[in-house]
């Protein structure tokens, strides 16, 4: 029997006449790295929005499962409470940081809701009494994990600004994994990354998991969804066309069709296709 | 040597839009003709001599822009700024709390004194709005009239003192900036700017129109002053009054000490309140709104709660700040509460750098104190004061303190330069 964390079921979005996503269904395992790929405008981005909240399918369900059995459903629930409730994180593929706040700051806006639930209104933790102090102990405790686990330990007390591209990747996985979330989504998380820093992702990304967090990613870098997804979904035109294991995937003849395209030479996603083959 | 064919020519450009500007104002006159009716004169010599200044201080400016060294300098400035900002700020806390105690200051210090203070607490307050949650607020004012007016109502229908009814204005104010901030959720920038200027409007206007209640345009006067545990500063002395128990003299000088006191106090408790709450979680989750809404909802944070308690926190101190005016003049009226006071207040926020408490004094000190020092000059006032705040903006755009202090460090906290900072655009 799979246990299953994430299910879509004919999740629909339409932006007036263009339909985004279309009647797309499949399931994510718990503690698997399911990954989303495509070529580009195959409505990937527009799926993810709706599993995070950020857009309201035109139709159809997403449901995720906290435990074995139980199902919370997201598309039901305001933006906000996908975090919070719903405890699904998320990176975006054009960072998102508090560009002018320290990495620390960004960790632990991260852990806003659990650290205003100590502060008793806040009346509390103005006159400094109250359990805040201990619950912002820990906190700290927990963003220095991941500072460290994201090795961006010393920079702790720089603006996140001033951090370098990959650097700011990298935080911004770890401020999502301060949310404490059992399905952690990244919007392209190679996007822009050297190789040696894409090997150094493929390792974090393999440790969240191990840690018992199940990933959902879209990425465009086959060498790091062919190395360390567990199950591959593949769109078109905003809908499934293939859905299994990476090497399942890379010999589904629609998939190689998709990308290889029928001998166009301008195909934008020629040099994905030729990544796709050499992984083979 | 292109530089300065580039200079010229820049100098001659804004020379050229000089003499187009001044072509009228200077260089024509209106006069007198003997027979009674008005006669056109020319003062060419006058016109060449305003456009030959501003050709000269435009090339002055470019050069000095040319030579001037790298900007290093700005950031060492902001350094020596925040360091000494540590000895700047206890020198003004001891300096506000001896004011009135120094002998032979005047009254009329005192009285400048209480007026800067509430400046510098409605900047405090909308600095909540506009600085750390990066809401564009043009409308505070709002929350000013309805502090007033609530105690103004509340004293003369039902009696009601002075202490009694400030905490009753901070809630009515933070009541309305909730009823006020829901509509404005979704609005951002310069969309909720002018939303919150109307609504600002909205108030005054309401409040000269309803004539029944709030007595239009005449508005309410006859409100009490503040008494000291019962005790009033009345002139006539005797029993119940503060120089009657102390048995001294009654002089308006104790009066206006006391509201002093109280405006200083209600200002550090609004400062107080502001720094306790930036290194809380709501506070941090303001100032992440101001940098990024999409980031914190993704995080999980509620930005309809967040931006309500950031519009009825600073709402609340606008009562308060209301309260004291209205219990100040002992009258008030819509002429108080019109959008050159909302403005007022914005400036003195964008001045002091959004989001520094040291700043938004440093500001309002210059803002009111500075064209109220310059009575004397009369007309040359407002004229030295726009000179002074242009000055201000091309030296420092973002405010005197535009630096940030992380709320937590692990280590020692770095100051956080201007650069990394998102300004908040709404």
């Amino acid at each position: 029997m799979s246990d299953t964390i994430l299910t879509v079921s004919d999740l629909t979005m339409r932006f007036g006449g263009l339909t985004a996503v279309n009647a797309v269904s499949f399931a994510a395992e718990r503690g698997h790295i399911t990954a989303v790929i495509g070529p580009n405008g195959a409505g990937k981005t527009t799926l993810f929005n709706c599993i995070t909240g950020f857009y309201k399918p035109t139709s159809g369900s997403v449901s995720i499962a906290h435990k074995p059995g139980e199902a919370l459903r997201l598309d039901k629930l305001p933006g906000h409470a996908i975090a919070k409730k719903g405890r699904v994180a998320r990176t975006f593929q054009n960072i998102r940081l508090f560009g002018g706040m320290t990495l620390l700051e960004n960790l632990l806006v991260a852990q806003h809701n659990k650290l205003q639930a100590a502060t008793g209104f806040g009346v509390l933790a103005i006159l400094g009494v109250g359990r805040y102090r201990a619950a912002e102990k820990a906190a700290i405790e927990l963003a220095r994990y991941w500072l460290e686990q994201t090795n961006l330990l010393e920079r702790a007390d720089d603006p996140a600004a001033s951090l370098p591209y990959g650097a700011q990747r990298r935080l911004e996985i770890a401020r999502a994994m301060c949310t404490e979330p059992l399905l952690l989504c990244l919007d392209e998380p190679a996007a822009g990354l050297n190789p040696r820093e894409s090997v150094a992702l493929n390792e974090l990304l393999l440790k969240i998991r191990d840690a018992g967090t199940s990933l959902l990613l879209i990425e465009h870098d086959m060498g790091v969804v062919m190395k360390i997804s567990d199950h591959v979904v593949v769109l078109e035109y905003g809908k499934k066309i293939a859905d299994g294991t990476p090497v399942e995937v890379r010999n589904d003849e629609a998939v190689i069709k998709a990308y290889l395209g029928e001998g166009d030479e301008d195909d934008p996603d020629a040099p994905v296709a030729a990544a796709l083959e050499d992984a083979k | 040597m292109s530089n300065l064919t580039q200079n010229l020519k820049d100098s001659a450009a804004v020379a050229f839009v000089a003499l187009l500007l001044f072509g009228p104002f200077l260089g024509l006159q209106l006069g007198d003709s003997n027979v009674g009716n008005l006669t056109l004169s020319t003062r060419p010599g006058l016109l060449a001599a305003a456009v030959a200044f501003t050709f000269a201080a435009r090339m002055a400016i470019l050069l000095w822009h040319d030579h001037k060294p790298a900007p290093q300098r700005t950031a060492k400035l902001t350094a020596s700024v925040v360091r000494s900002g540590r000895f700047i700020a206890p020198g003004l806390l001891i300096l506000a709390l001896a004011l009135p105690l120094i002998p032979g200051v005047e009254n009329s210090y005192i009285d400048l004194g209480v007026l800067i203070m509430t400046y510098v607490m409605l900047g405090w307050g909308l600095n909540i709005v506009v600085g750390l949650a990066g809401l564009l607020d043009l409308g505070y004012v709002a929350f000013y009239a309805v502090g007033a007016y609530s105690f103004a109502l509340l004293s003369e229908n039902y009696g009601w003192s002075f202490w009694e009814c400030l905490p009753v204005c901070g809630i009515l104010a933070a009541a309305w900036g909730i009823f006020l901030g829901f509509p404005v959720l979704r609005l951002r920038g310069d969309y909720l700017a002018i939303v919150t200027l109307a609504f600002g409007e909205i108030i005054r206007l309401v409040i000269t129109n309803w004539v029944a209640l709030t007595g239009g345009p005449n508005g309410i006067d006859g409100i009490p002053h503040p008494t000291l545990f019962g005790l009033s500063f009345s002139m006539a002395g005797g029993p119940g009054t503060f120089a009657g128990a102390l048995n001294i003299m009654p002089t308006p000088a104790q009066r206006l000490d006391y509201l002093y006191y109280i405006i200083l106090f209600l200002a550090l408790l609004t400062n107080w309140v502001t720094l306790r709450l930036r290194k809380q979680p709501l506070g941090r989750a303001w100032e992440a709104l101001r940098e990024d809404e999409i980031a914190c909802r993704s995080l999980g944070i509620n930005l309809r709660n967040t931006k309500l308690t950031a519009f009825a926190i600073g709402a609340m101190f606008g009562g308060f700040a209301g309260c004291f005016f209205a219990t100040r003049e002992g009258f008030v009226s819509p002429d108080s509460f019109t959008f050159i006071e909302s403005a007022t207040v914005l400036a003195i926020v964008v001045l002091g750098g959004a989001g520094s408490q040291l700043g938004i004094v440093m500001a309002a000190m210059v803002m009111i104190g500075v064209p109220a020092l310059l009575q004397s000059l009369q007309i040359y006032r407002m004229l030295i004061f726009g000179i002074a705040l242009v000055v201000i903006m091309v030296v420092r755009p973002r405010g005197f303190i535009s630096t940030r202090k992380p709320t937590v460090s692990l280590g020692k906290a770095k100051i956080i330069t201007a650069d990394m900072i998102s300004e908040g655009h709404g």
